[in-house]
């Protein structure tokens, strides 16, 4: 089981200072497993993820990614890196750069792939994510979940065996967040590695095959999305999941 | 007092000669500075107190004293210090156009190595972050992310030193360069007309400072044409 799991965090702790922002994280995630991380704000989700491919980190403990360990070492740091692909709440797309070169930029210059090939593979995943007619239009010009859509196709260029969303929703008008969501879900069904830190339960029921909440940095509970949103064990879950709800 | 306008007829055209010098301490002196300021900026920014101390300082002491006292250090100084004399330099000190360029460059590299640093520090973390999660080196990021976005981000401070430049090129004329300015003193000596020849020339600034404005209007509005909804 370990020696297949693409993601094992073994009881990793986070410092800010003297806060402690993740305590005693132990995580096994295996290929092709959609795991949801929720919890309340400022409980560590998001400084967990980003554990996962270094942009933050960790100061105890251990993270294996596809057999390489997180350390100091740069070389091993960028081979994680290009094998994890993360998606961020507010997009972040290279903002002078037309959507097809956003989607061409890493692919030309991590992966080394010809110009023609890398612009190819940008066309094919902006299909994906139904809006190759976007091309050559630059982000501020997309609306919101078009960006999300191309930041989601941009991380697909590189071909990763996981993907990190990072509240991928949460910056979107209602109206947008479906068409995010469907594009993830089709991920999902193609088989895609994915921790997704979100608040969509629909999303997490009919996607999830894990459900992890956090509160302070610790994560609380951990079930299959039946067992996490009917019958949660944890008082601190409960109360969560009533306040999600409730609205 | 009624301004004699054959006058300023007369001197335009006399004026117009030091154009060139002019145009020439401008563009030395912005593309040297440029070169020195992207130095200090890289300096400043490495985290390394051995480099980014020394540019602090430097940018500190030029910032802090008059222009005009930089070049008359420059000119009436360098050339008692016998090490400047006796250096493969001292052909640049001892020539008042190389005097002027050279304290010319040093100022305006300061300044600008500040416009710079304000440039790379207004980059979104977020899209930094977004290159280091697609594997780019830190080389990487800061050559196709930082310095494009932070070009744009620091263009329309630079485009206002420049246009300071060339009015700072006016100080070289005290070390007897003939530029616009120094012709217009020695024509004045000679026709007794300050109104007249100072205000076409202050109308001559005006003109290249315009023409200036204009120019990086254009290359801001193509640099942010991806500001643009
Ligand atoms: N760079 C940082 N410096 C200091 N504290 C931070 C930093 N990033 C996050 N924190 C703190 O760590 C805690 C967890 O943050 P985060 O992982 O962003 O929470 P979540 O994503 O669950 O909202 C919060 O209390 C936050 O204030
Ligand atoms: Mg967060």
């Amino acid at each position: 089981m370990t020696e297949l799991a693409l993601i094992q965090m073994t009881n990793v702790g986070k410092f800010f200072g003297s806060f402690q922002a993740l305590k005693g994280i132990n995580l096994h995630v295996s290929k092709g497993e959609r795991i949801v991380v929720c919890g309340p704000s400022g409980s560590g989700k998001s400084t967990m993820i980003r554990c996962i491919n270094r942009l933050e980190k960790h100061d105890e403990g251990q993270i294996i990614i596809g057999g390489k360990e997180l350390t100091d070492q740069v070389a091993d740091i960028n081979a994680v890196r290009r094998e994890v692909g993360m998606v961020f709440q507010s997009f972040n797309l290279f903002p002078h750069m037309r959507i097809v070169k956003n989607l061409m930029l890493a692919q030309r210059l991590v992966r080394k792939i010809p110009k023609a090939e890398a612009k190819a593979t940008a066309m094919e995943y902006l299909e994906r994510v139904k809006i190759p007619e976007q091309a050559d239009k630059y982000p501020i010009q997309l609306s919101g979940g078009q960006q999300q859509r191309v930041a989601i196709a941009r991380a697909l260029c590189m071909k990763p065996e996981i993907i990190l969303f990072d509240e991928p929703t949460s910056a979107l008008d209602p109206e947008m967040i479906n068409e995010v969501l469907e594009v993830m879900t089709d991920l999902a069904r193609d088989g895609m590695t994915m921790i997704c830190v979100t608040h969509e339960m629909g999303f997490a029921r009919s996607v999830a095959d894990r459900v992890i909440f956090m509160d302070a940095g610790e994560i609380v509970e951990e079930a299959d999305p039946e067992t996490f949103f009917d019958a949660p064990r944890n008082a601190r879950t409960q109360k969560f999941l009533s306040q999600i709800l409730a609205h | 007092m009624n301004l004699d306008f054959s006058i300023i007829v007369d001197a335009l055209p006399k004026m117009l000669t030091g154009i060139g010098l002019t145009f020439q301490l401008l563009i030395l002196s912005a593309i040297l500075g440029l070169i020195l300021a992207i130095l200090l900026m890289l300096m400043r920014i490495s985290g390394k107190w051995y480099l980014s101390w020394p540019a602090q300082v430097y940018i500190y002491i030029f910032r802090g004293t008059p222009i005009l006292v930089q070049i008359f250090i420059v000119y009436y100084g360098f050339p008692q210090l016998d090490f400047i004399r006796d250096s493969f330099l001292w052909p640049i000190f001892r020539d008042p156009f190389g005097c002027a360029i050279f304290a010319l460059t040093l100022n305006t590299g300061a300044y600008v190595s500040e416009i710079l640093r304000g440039g790379v520090l207004g980059v979104d973390r977020g899209i930094l972050e977004a290159g280091s999660a697609l594997g780019l080196s830190t080389r990487q990021k800061f050559i196709y992310l930082t310095t494009p976005i932070a070009t744009r981000l620091a263009l329309p401070a630079y485009g206002n030193d420049i246009i300071s430049l060339l009015k700072s090129t006016a100080l070289a004329s005290t070390i007897t360069l003939a530029d616009m300015t120094g012709i217009a003193r020695t024509l004045v000596a000679q026709t007794f007309a300050p109104y007249e020849i100072f205000i076409s020339l202050a109308i001559v600034y005006i003109i290249l400072t315009w023409i200036l404005q204009k120019s990086l209007g254009r290359v801001e509005r193509y640099l942010g044409r991806y500001m643009e909804k």
